[in-house]
């Protein structure tokens, strides 16, 4: 109905979510304005910050492509084969996406390093090793991260085709390629440009991967350039400049990303049966399909284990400063999810009025953490030392970095929430807070419970800001994994980012967990 | 007295024109074709559609503008009528007081509230748990501890089978007759008006008419009528 949506108005205060979503522009646009004011006049890019910029791009675009090519067979096995630990499998697609950086590294240095398995047995062989610093390593990260979220995209794609379809297409006996022609080509046309599209942009906004495995001349991202910037050279000016092609550059990508990945749901509906299907029941398919889905598994799933391999031996012995690391990014992912949960709420309740405020995540996409962390390391240094408020500049930005993903899965539950009851609500009298406490809290605690625990989780394996900005003394869990990393330590570090991953996922199960009880 | 005075409703482009008395104290069907804004009519008495033009009256009091909670109606709408993650009982306190914190005499009030309707010992259970029937017994216990003068309800039946539905609307004829509230209920079945209410409102071609007794309206069909009950 028409005037639904104006009817609900009274039970919504709109000035909060309007508060808190300026309050994220501020905190984006306003460090942006900062770092305009000191970067100088234009054309100051020198040689090295170029090669930054060629290296970000050609990375990023190899990264993506890479990843989404990868992903079409490993998609299309997943979408036809049933076996034990399918649905496991895809559970697990999906952590890459809440496992700390530095934890990963750790895992492929284990794997892909000059002492790594895969070095070794190639050196059995007689070959050289794969350079894991540099180009190679970057990719290969990158690749690690975004294959994941390439093959959950694509596998939503391939069942999104309704089983009718294939099954008609048996009826009408195609062959693979007919199969391919009418229903997996289209379909992909419309999933692989989003697909791709996202993971550009993630890639092109890494710092963490490209800090560990990159750096130098020829492997240096647009962002770490400028943490290089201001770490070694305190050169805020050249920072700001580099600063303000980052966000460029970032922003372009982002709305390429949020243009590609339009109207990815093109198939007409059909009633979705337990998908079964016809096609792809040749030997050559099913050796296909299992080397592909064995293959995945193998790259993902082989560095982690060589994490907690090494990690759990040393576990017992890590250094008391590794405990208090631990502990201190308790605290900073407690605060961060705290303050996504406030910002989301606040904002998901005025977007039912106002659903322009949405985009206030888009600009949060757009967004680099360490754009922000300049801005706010300027901002803060005339008055105060920028390492006191590390860990609460991390908290912040971080539960901003969530808010776009928070957005996304709150506002159609509060609209929901508001479109099914709010007329109820109202005839009853309720108040705002009433609304709130009573009502819509309840309704959307499984997907709030969901967006808090990723902002916990992404705030804890954080190593973006907290590089920026934490001194010597005070070190958050990833960064503690980076120096011991830099000081050769590699037992403690593997110690030390089992301790991260478990903290990691259990801070995002907690919430989950508290979101879906009684739900 | 309900006055509705010079009403004119707006939804986009369709409009529904009112301009009659209702008795407060009957029991009043609104029976016309889908489409022809009877759900419409109900919205705005309940307080959800401003009217475009013209006023509501209560016994005297202009309440066109009267918050929804502050009307003397309580309303059963045509779904979501319970909040399934609270339990029986607590969605018939939210009659009383929405901040759920009920006087011992309140809770007894919403115990009796629930013998009433047949509830008995069901209080603790989420509606989820009950059966169709049940639901609407829930949402009518609530409606009987508004104790409002009026109850307005948009066709909240509709979903139950035929004799359940029969068996609602007995029990929300007892439960008028009980508390003296007035009823005004819409529907698109003629045999429910010819069941519990003595007047019927014609909702069709964009007028609702003024109130006429429900033998008389149905043995003599206007010609709008006629055409939607297919005499």
């Amino acid at each position: 109905m028409a005037y639904r949506a104006q009817q609900i108005n009274p039970l919504i205060n709109p000035w909060v979510g309007l508060g808190a979503a300026a309050m994220v522009a501020a905190l984006i646009l306003g460090t942006l304005g900062v770092v305009a004011i000191y970067a100088p006049e234009a054309g100051r890019l020198g040689a090295s910050d170029w090669a930054a910029v060629r290296f970000t791009v050609s990375q990023a675009l190899l990264s993506a492509a890479l990843s989404v090519l990868f992903a079409i067979p490993v998609a299309k096995a997943l979408s036809r084969r049933r076996f034990f630990g399918r649905s496991l499998l895809i559970t697990l697609l999906g952590a890459p996406f809440l496992l700390p950086v530095i934890v990963a590294v750790m895992g492929l240095l284990a794997v892909f390093g000059r002492s790594g398995w895969v070095s070794q047995l190639l050196d059995l062989f007689g070959f050289p090793a794969i350079p894991i610093y540099g180009f190679h390593g970057v990719v290969i990260a990158h690749v690690f991260f975004n294959l994941p979220l390439a093959t959950r995209i694509i596998l939503q794609g391939w069942s999104s085709i309704p089983a009718e379809r294939f099954r008609l297409s048996a009826q009408l006996v195609f062959s693979a390629r007919d199969v391919a022609k009418h229903l997996e080509f289209p379909m992909l046309k419309r999933a692989v440009p989003g697909a791709f599209a996202i993971i550009f942009a993630i890639c092109l906004s890494s710092f963490a991967v490209a800090l560990t495995l990159g750096g130098g001349p020829r492997a240096t991202t647009v962002e770490l350039a400028i943490y290089q910037a201001f770490r070694f050279d305190f050169d805020l000016g050249k920072a700001a400049m580099l600063a303000s092609v980052q966000l460029v550059m970032a922003g372009a990508a982002a709305l390429f990303a949020l243009w590609a990945s339009k109207g990815q749901a093109g198939f007409g509906k059909g009633l979705d049966r337990a998908a079964q299907r016809w096609d792809g029941q040749s030997r050559a398919a099913r050796i296909g399909d299992f080397a592909a889905i064995l293959c995945a598994s193998l790259f993902l799933l082989v560095p982690l284990s060589a994490v907690a391999t090494r990690g759990i031996a040393a576990l017992p012995d890590l250094p008391s400063s590794v405990w208090i690391s631990g502990w201190l990014s308790l605290k900073v992912a407690m605060m961060s999810a705290v303050l996504a949960f406030v910002l989301s709420v606040s904002i998901a309740l005025t977007a039912v009025r106002f659903a322009w405020v949405e985009s206030v995540g888009l600009l949060a996409i757009a967004a680099s953490p360490l754009v922000i962390g300049t801005g706010l390391f300027i901002v803060i240094f005339p008055f105060a030392s920028p390492q006191d408020w590390a860990m609460v500049v991390t908290a912040c930005v971080n539960a901003v970095m969530a808010l776009p993903f928070a957005l996304r899965i709150l506002i159609p539950a509060v609209q929901d929430v508001f479109e099914s009851y709010g007329k109820l609500a109202q005839s009853l009298g309720f108040s705002r807070l009433v609304m709130l406490g009573l009502v819509v809290l309840p309704r959307v605690r499984a997907p709030l419970g969901f967006a808090v625990g990723l902002a916990a989780a992404l705030s804890m394996g954080d190593l973006g800001v907290v590089a920026l900005f934490a001194g010597t003394q005070e070190a958050t869990l990833p960064l503690q994994i980076y120096r011991l990393m830099g000081a050769y330590r590699m037992d403690d570090a593997a110690g030390a980012a089992l301790l991260l991953a478990l903290l990691s996922f259990g801070v995002f199960w907690i919430c989950d967990m508290w979101g879906r009880r009684n739900a | 007295m309900l006055e509705l005075k010079d009403l004119e409703l707006r939804v986009g482009t369709f409009a529904l024109r009112a301009s009659c008395d209702v008795d407060p104290a009957s029991r009043i069907a609104v029976i016309g074709p889908s489409g022809a804004g009877k759900s419409t009519l109900l919205m705005a008495l309940a307080g959800f559609l401003k009217p475009f033009v013209g006023n509501m009256i209560w016994q005297g009091v202009d309440i066109t503008k009267t918050d929804p909670s502050a009307r003397p109606f309580s309303v059963l709408f045509q779904d979501n009528n319970l909040f399934p993650h609270m339990s029986v009982a607590q969605n018939v306190g939210l009659g009383l007081r929405p901040s759920l914190r009920l006087s011992s005499e309140e809770a007894a009030k919403v115990d009796d509230a629930l013998t009433a309707v047949g509830l008995t010992g069901v209080g603790g259970r989420k509606p989820a748990e009950l059966s169709g029937g049940q639901q609407s017994r829930a949402a009518l216990a609530r409606v009987l501890v508004q104790s409002k003068p009026m109850i307005l309800l948009d066709e909240p039946f509709a979903a139950l089978g035929p004799a359940l539905k029969i068996e609602m609307l007995d029990l929300v004829s007892d439960l008028c007759a009980e508390t003296g509230a007035g009823l005004l209920m819409v529907s698109h079945d003629p045999e429910d008006a010819k069941r519990i209410c003595d007047s019927t409102i014609l909702v069709a071609d964009g007028i609702a008419h003024a109130p006429t007794a429900t033998d008389d309206l149905l043995s003599d069909p206007p010609e709008a009528l006629r055409a939607y009950l297919g005499k």
